[in-house]
């Protein structure tokens, strides 16, 4: 069945962390797109790569839209000029011929001759750059050719320098510059160019050009230039056959092109750069090179065309500019676009890697989110896990309970009920422990809350004393409680709570300490009195210092004799306290009135112990949970190292303070302060708590002595002692008991008489003398007529051995072992003295029916439930206790019934009930009881509130005992609940609230 | 002789509707709760029980069979059910019942008529199974014997 709850509770845990992680995965837009990321990078790699190339283009272009530019502006510059030199030149040629015309034909003999023309020609040279040379020639026909062979003395050759064929006309040369002289007498129309361009120009007027070829002297390339030279004056716009006719010679003149170009770039900047080539067009298919060679590298791919006119109309030219040189790379196209690559490169990269951290971040979140809900589900889970497990605790737990319930109902020894007793107590303890784990989580979450009830303080560290009492005397170790009388009886707080203080603090000592004592003090934390008062110093009985020492071995002043870590709780400081205590018996009224006006107590609570101490290291982390001093700690001594931390967060919580002193080897002392609230007397007097216990007031009157070397430890026993109303003397040794007794029992007579002595193991064997003096003790008592006291020994742990040797010296009648407590010295006080043996103490509470039935007594109850098996049942359960049960079957039944006045003394209600549920029927009955009391108290003065007010107890009846349906039963006026079906301690629990103990002698 | 054997079998028997889960520690409370003043208490109780769980169990039945079903009515009769079963410590029909009102509350018919079933069933046999124990009780009683706790 438990394993069943948990499984299913595991599921429901894993499908709530589902829902969870559903809900909390709210993804960004770069998480969504996790996977495309290094898609993007690509892209925007490709697009950043694509933009770059463009922008290279774009450059380039411009760069060779600018080339270009310079290129044909350049070739345009170049082409001008060479066209400018030229018909510079022509015009020259132009203005020779007319020379010519008017000095040899007009003139009669002519004034020119080959000498005055080669003379004239050379001086004015530098007018022609261009022309290499200039000649004429004259017209000569057939007819005329013997006349004028015979006139030059020559005859008319051929280019080939053969004497001339037979022709219609010849155009020997008859004038050169001195620079062509070897063209003199050659036949100018025996040249295929020539005699065209001669053909041409007569028939124009006009310079005309030949094609381009390489001309005689040099092998350059060149033109020939042939002007006509007429012989009479033209009519205005002659025709061709006039022209014809009046030609009388040519004047020619070879341009050699090559070298002009030459010049002419010379001249120019920038004619390393480009490469020009100059042809001549006329006949378009076939360009003729004037200039530069035809296949020249160069960069083929740019190149410009200028139009050249030499001022020939038939004749076309054109200048080709091509760079020398490709273009260069354009670098700055380069670098820019590769810097701007590698720029968006890094950028793209930069985000590409904040996308990438991004996610990875948003990764770590949402795992860490994870593992936070995991982690959550796991605590909720273990709190599951300790609910659980604590209710599969606490089943059998009550079982054993009960049993030991039944078992103290049998007639059983002292011995025998007081383990019982024990293992009941340590049973509850148990079970409270459990609470206590439970209660862990709610200390964590911050929820505890604490109760304000009163309890008794004294039997709280009783019972946890009792707990560890096996243990600690297994190890030899004492273990001693001492309450300061002042403390009050009773006080308002959280008796649960102190006792897992107190249980977690004496669990620790008990766990670390091998040896020694450990040792709980309760004592007001209200500043110590001034101990001006030399009767506190005198006050003290038996307890002079210089006793403490015995034997010359190092003794502390401690319960013990062990050195304690903190000083203040040796006998020092200790006596004060005590002082004060004996203070109080004759305290002014005064002082009393103060202490109880104050509404709160202030307790000082200290455990010492003379363990193994806490490193001077681990001691600031003492407090934090799951800290031990080191990882041998707990390897040795087990636990968990949640106990101090739990313990802390209780004492805050309590309003005080803890601390402690350790000193490593030594042991440690931990102190804590805390808040109570002063209980009135009268509310405790009335509603008796069943966690107080019961001490029989037998032994009230009772002397007692109380041999102890140790006045720590003494002042333990007297506290004992006192609780059960006995008078208490201290005595150092045995021997100064014994004639004390002696003493008093000759002297004084029976007033100071001990009834009871209390002898310390240690005082009696450290004496050399015990045996004898006790034996003298009790032969003193022997004589007399009274009888004589009982002896008892005190021990924490005695061997068989001892224990015969105590009996053979005289302690016959018990011995008591440690830790002591009240009830326990009272049950061995009992069975010694052979008091009380009919009516055992404390019984009365243990055994719940019989309580319950003297509680239940007589007193009418109402039961409001519509389920009739139900009714029977609580009805039958009650009547069994002796009440008076009167049944309601709704709650409007019940409030019928419980019209004021009546005469019911409790009303146990069902909660579910169809119509009228059972809040709605108490709300009803409480609103009806407001307006009753209202009315009593307005009728009457104030003088008549009495406690008679109408308040009915109601006690809910419920199967789910769950927290929040009790807060619901509070809040609508109920005054507690029983869990339905009924149980004998639950009820009893319920009921004892409301109604008072009758004491059980009477019933 | 007879009468040993006969309270050796009330309890042989009684232990095993412990064991089987019919009857948990309620009862035994119930059992405590029967004294001299009141000799009958378990019987007549249990009868009352007897009696509701029938007219509860009829009125289920009828409710089931309309054709609008008032499931809130019939989530009540069967709280009603639970808390008597729980209070005589009949176990498993109140185990049913618990199951019963989830099917209630849920509106579903067909568990409602499922469990409607299986609480009858169990109803019977806690009926009978009781019935013949009180037989034996009767018996030993009869016999002069005494019951055994």
């Amino acid at each position: 069945m438990g394993l069943k709850l948990q499984q299913s509770y595991h599921h429901s845990v894993t499908v709530k962390v589902n829902e969870q992680m559903g809900t909390k995965r709210g993804y960004t837009f770069i998480q969504a797109n996790r996977a495309w990321l290094p898609k993007f990078l690509l892209l925007w790699v490709m697009v950043m790569a694509f933009l770059s190339t463009w922008i290279y283009k774009k450059m380039d272009a411009d760069n060779k839209v600018r080339r270009k530019e310079v290129l044909s502006s350049m070739c345009d510059q170049r082409a001008r000029m060479l066209q400018d030199q030229f018909s510079v030149s022509v015009n020259h040629v132009h203005a020779l011929a007319i020379l010519v015309s008017t000095f040899h034909y007009y003139k009669d003999p002519s004034a020119i001759d080959q000498e005055t023309f080669a003379e004239y020609t050379a001086r004015t040279a530098f007018e022609r750059p261009l022309l290499s040379g200039v000649a004429y020639a004259e017209r000569v026909v057939h007819s005329e050719r013997e006349n004028f062979e015979r006139q030059h003395g020559w005859t008319i050759k051929t280019m080939k320098r053969e004497p001339s064929p037979i022709r219609d006309e010849y155009a020997p040369v008859i004038f050169s510059q001195e620079t062509v002289s070897y063209i003199e007498s050659l036949d100018m129309m025996s040249g295929e160019e020539d005699r065209e361009n001669i053909l041409r120009a007569r028939a124009t007027g006009k310079a005309v050009l030949t094609s381009p070829f390489r001309l005689l002297g040099s092998h350059h390339l060149g033109v020939v230039l042939t002007f006509p030279v007429y012989k009479s004056k033209l009519p205005p716009s002659p025709t061709e056959q006039e022209r014809i006719e009046a030609t009388a010679g040519y004047l020619g003149g070879a341009f050699d092109v090559e070298s002009l170009v030459e010049n002419l770039l010379g001249q120019l900047a920038g004619n390393q750069a480009i490469l020009v080539n100059v042809y001549d067009i006329t006949n378009s298919s076939d360009h003729l090179i004037m200039y530069g060679y035809q296949n020249q590298d160069g960069d083929l791919a740019l190149l410009h065309e200028s139009k050249l006119d030499f001022g020939d109309p038939f004749r076309k030219h054109q200048m080709i500019c091509r760079y020398h040189q490709k273009a260069p790379t354009s670098w700055t196209a380069l670098t820019t676009a590769f810097l701007f690559f590698v720029i968006c490169l890094l950028v793209g990269y930069i985000l590409y890697g904040a996308a990438i951290h991004i996610v990875k971040v948003e990764d770590d979140f949402h795992e860490m989110e994870e593992l936070k809900v995991r982690a959550e589900a796991a605590d909720v889970a273990k709190s599951q896990f300790l609910a659980t497990v604590s209710h599969e605790i606490r089943t059998p737990m009550n079982g054993i309970l009960g049993m030991l319930a039944l078992l103290l109902d049998t007639d059983l020894s002292s011995t025998q009920r007081d383990y019982a007793q024990t293992a009941q107590v340590c049973g509850k303890a148990l079970i409270t422990l459990i609470n206590e784990v439970l209660d862990r989580a709610k200390i964590e979450a911050g929820k505890l809350e604490l109760e304000t009830v009163p309890f008794d303080l004294r039997s709280i560290l009783d019972d946890v004393l009792s707990l560890f009492s096996e243990k600690s005397r297994n190890k030899g170790v004492e273990l001693a409680v001492f309450v300061s009388d002042k403390v009050p009886e009773m006080v308002m707080g959280d008796p649960g709570r102190f006792r897992q203080i107190i249980t977690n603090l004496v669990g620790n000592s008990v766990k670390f300490t091998e040896r020694g004592h450990i040792f709980v003090k309760v004592h007001l934390a209200e500043n110590p009195k001034p101990m001006e008062d030399p009767k506190a110093e005198t006050c003290l009985n038996g307890g002079s210092d210089e006793d403490a020492l015995v034997s010359g071995a190092r003794q502390f002043k401690t319960l013990s004799g062990y050195e304690a870590a903190d000083e203040r709780n040796s006998w020092d400081s200790f006596k004060h306290l005590v002082a004060d205590e004996e203070l109080r018996y004759d305290a002014s009224v005064k002082m009393k009135a103060a202490d109880e006006a104050s509404q709160s107590v202030t307790l000082m609570v200290s455990v010492e112990d003379t363990g193994i101490g806490i490193p001077l290291i681990a001691q600031d982390r003492v407090f934090m949970p799951f800290m031990q001093a080191d990882s041998s700690t707990s390897r040795n001594y087990g636990g968990t190292g949640i106990g101090l931390s739990i313990t802390k967060c209780l004492v805050e919580l309590m309003g005080g303070h803890i601390s402690f002193i350790s000193r490593p080897q030594v042991g440690s002392t931990f102190s804590f302060t805390t808040v109570f609230g002063r209980c009135k007397r009268a509310s405790f007097s009335d509603t008796k708590k069943p966690n107080a216990e019961d001490l029989p007031s037998g032994f009230r009157g009772l002397k007692a002595v109380v041999v102890d070397g140790k006045p720590v430890r003494a002042a333990v026993t007297r506290y004992h002692l006192k609780r059960l109303g006995m008078l208490v003397e201290f005595a150092n040794s045995v021997k100064i008991a014994a004639s004390a007794c002696g003493k008093n029992g000759s002297s004084c007579g029976s007033k100071t008489q001990p009834d009871i002595v209390l002898v310390e193991k240690d005082s009696w064997l450290s004496g050399e003398d015990g045996g004898l003096s006790l034996r003298t003790l009790d032969r003193q008592q022997n004589g007399h007529v009274f009888k004589s006291p009982k002896m008892i020994l005190l021990a924490t742990n005695i061997t068989n051995a001892e224990l015969e040797k105590a009996r053979a010296a005289g302690f016959v009648d018990t011995t008591i072992m440690k830790p002591l407590r009240a009830s326990m010295v009272a049950a061995c006080l009992q069975q010694v003295l052979g008091t009380g043996k009919k009516r055992q103490p404390g019984r009365g509470m243990l055994n719940g029916s019989s309580v319950l039935g003297s509680l239940l007594c007589g007193k009418k109850i109402l039961v409001v439930d519509d389920n009739m098996v139900n009714r029977r049942v609580a009805a039958g359960a009650l009547k069994k206790f002796g009440a008076a049960v009167e049944c309601a079957e709704s709650g409007k039944a019940a409030l019928k019934l419980l019209q004021l006045p009546h005469s019911f003394d409790a009303c146990f209600m069902d909660i579910q009930m169809p119509e009228m549920d059972g809040f709605e029927a108490t709300r009803r009955i409480r609103m009806m009881e407001s307006q009753a009391n209202e009315q009593m108290n307005g009728g009457t003065e104030e003088g008549s509130i009495r406690t008679g007010e109408w308040h009915i107890p109601i006690l809910a009846m419920t199967a789910d005992v769950i927290h929040a349906t009790y807060d619901e039963c509070l809040k609508c006026g109920m005054d507690g609940y029983v869990s339905k079906p009924f149980e004998e301690e639950n009820l009893y629990l319920a009921v004892a609230k409301f109604f008072k103990t009758k004491p059980i002698s009477d019933s | 002789m007879d009468l040993v054997q006969l309270q050796r079998q009330l309890v042989d028997y009684r232990t095993s509707l412990y064991h089987e889960g019919f009857l948990d520690e309620q009862f035994t409370q119930l059992q405590s709760l029967q004294d001299e003043n009141n000799p009958d208490f378990v019987v007549e109780v249990v009868s009352l029980f007897f009696e509701d769980s029938e007219r509860l169990l009829n009125e289920l039945s009828k409710a089931l069979e309309q054709q609008v079903i008032d499931f809130k009515r019939m989530d009540a009769q069967v709280h009603q059910l639970k808390g008597s079963s729980s209070s005589i410590g009949a176990h498993r029909v109140q185990k049913l019942c618990i199951v019963f009102r989830n099917y209630c509350e849920a509106q579903n018919v067909e568990g409602c008529l499922k469990c409607l079933q299986q609480v009858k069933h169990e109803y019977g046999i806690i009926k009978t199974k009781l019935e013949s124990m009180f037989q034996l009780e009767q018996q030993i009683l009869n016999a002069g014997g005494s019951i055994p706790v």
